[in-house]
């Protein structure tokens, strides 16, 4: 079930994608216009009812967004992916990802047969196919991150979304720290609130980078994530402990 | 920073069920549409992990990304709306002596213990071992465990995207009410952590009381 990309490929706005990161290849997400949004999702690809853990992600660093440094843990104590570079600086991992119904209360419905490939289809939806295609359903859908979107919290806990966070030429990469299935959907941020539905097209690239070294940045980060890389890596084949 | 704190008159004597929870103790049951649940904070500071399912489709469970984003806040207090994935309300808190109620913290389980605690915490008791024992007692998996909200937890995000832990709103005799707007699953780890200073090391008892109620909305 292991397949993986070589070359580069352009997502288009509001669609989705899956496919298997092996364990030290990195996913290179490019925002080619500027104020893209995507949402990810990452399960264990051997395993996956292992899955991305947003509160374990966040407590374990103490951060309430997603940039270069961030391991990205799932529910068993495992680091899945890392972010190894990133020129933006923040990544959303509080809102989640929209939904048919709501697309179709800011904009109203679409339908294939009036708009053909046009047709709005809502980020949840969307996901749930994608992950049916791996044998997957409604039950693995858990929280997302929102990349190339910014979203604050004020003291009183309000959030505060920042339209076009994200500039042109914005690039971050994942590096798979484990075998990885990757889920994307490329619609807008749901709190995006522009008059028109105006879904943006991100790049997608695969390289090789090696997996963590001892002097990894991610690894050094924080005494957390030099357990977790060391939980990760008594589990890969053969691991001597 | 101030809260708007809500009493609730209902009579504890009136309640169809009055149970005591200790630390380390899961809780799962139907709330039916319209009974009232209050979690009451018997000692201050004790975290309640607590996930909801829609009864009649348990695929649709709580999350906690619909809900904070559909009411702009990261905190739950009265009024919240806890929200399915695909947008179904399950319960509207009601009352609330707390203030406010964590989203972001999610359940401590032994293998995040070891990545946060270190090594030698993997085999103390953990939430999620709470979750799923009582969730396989009901027919789920673990991949029905999703994101839970804490009771009587304070995790504040700082301006700059920091998350940190302070110390609890919560008192002894605080409580939450809410009332169930469809026919609900609540499943319960009354969180048994000796690891973080917001339970001050002690986790300690909570009293769970359901009230039938009339129709949701009422």
């Amino acid at each position: 079930m292991i397949e993986s990309l070589t070359a580069r490929e352009v997502l288009p706005g509001a669609a989705t994608w899956s496919g298997v990161l092996r364990r030290g290849s990195a996913l290179e997400l490019e925002d080619i216009e500027g104020g893209a949004n995507v949402a990810l999702l990452l399960l264990d690809a051997h395993r996956p009812s292992e899955r991305l853990n947003v509160p374990d992600t966040l407590k374990a660093q103490h951060v309430a967004r997603i940039t270069a440094g961030v391991a990205l843990y799932s529910d068993m104590g495992r680091v899945l992916a890392s972010v190894i570079e990133d020129t933006g600086g923040w990544h959303d991992p509080l809102c989640g990802h929209g939904r048919q119904g709501d697309l179709d209360d800011l904009y109203g419905p679409t339908s294939y047969a009036s708009e053909r490939n046009a047709v709005r289809r809502g980020a949840r939806e969307e996901l749930i196919v994608e992950l049916a295609k791996h044998g997957l359903g409604a039950r693995d859908l858990a929280a997302t991150i929102n990349l190339f979107s910014k979203v604050t919290v004020d003291a009183a806990g309000r959030l505060c979304f920042h339209p076009g966070s994200s500039a042109a030429g914005s690039r971050v990469v994942l590096r798979a720290d484990t075998d990885v299935l990757v889920l994307l959907n490329s619609a807008p941020h749901p709190l995006q609130r522009t008059p028109d539905w105006e879904p943006r097209p991100v790049g997608l690239a695969v390289r090789t980078v090696g997996v963590a070294g001892p002097g990894d940045p991610v690894r050094l980060a924080c005494a957390e994530n030099g357990r977790g890389f060391a939980a990760t890596e008594r589990t890969q084949p053969g691991s001597a402990s | 920073m101030t809260h708007t704190l809500v009493t609730s008159d209902l009579d504890p004597a009136a309640a169809v069920l009055d149970e005591t929870v200790q630390p380390g103790d899961g809780w799962m049951r139907v709330l039916k549409t319209g009974q009232r649940l209050r979690i009451v904070d018997l000692a201050g500071n004790q975290a309640v992990d607590t996930l909801f399912y829609d009864a009649q489709d348990t695929a649709d469970r709580f999350s906690a990304q619909d809900t904070i984003r559909e009411q702009g806040s990261i905190y739950l207090t009265t009024g919240s709306r806890l929200l399915t994935g695909s947008g179904r309300p399950l319960v509207t808190i009601v009352a609330d002596t707390c203030g406010r109620h964590d989203t972001l913290g999610g359940a401590c389980s032994q293998e995040s213990n070891v990545v946060r605690y270190g090594e030698h915490t993997r085999h103390m008791h953990a939430c999620r071992q709470t979750f799923l024992a009582q969730a396989l007692a009901w027919g789920l998996e673990k991949h029905d465990l999703t994101h839970n909200v804490n009771f009587f937890m304070n995790v504040p995000v700082t301006p700059d995207g920091g998350l940190t832990f302070e110390d609890g709103l919560s008192a002894p005799g605080k409580y939450v009410e809410m009332r169930a707007e469809r026919d609900v699953i609540v499943l319960i780890s009354n969180c048994p952590q000796l690891n973080n200073p917001c339970n001050a090391y002690d986790p300690t008892a909570v009293r769970l009381l359901v009230w039938d109620g009339g129709e949701a909305g009422a």
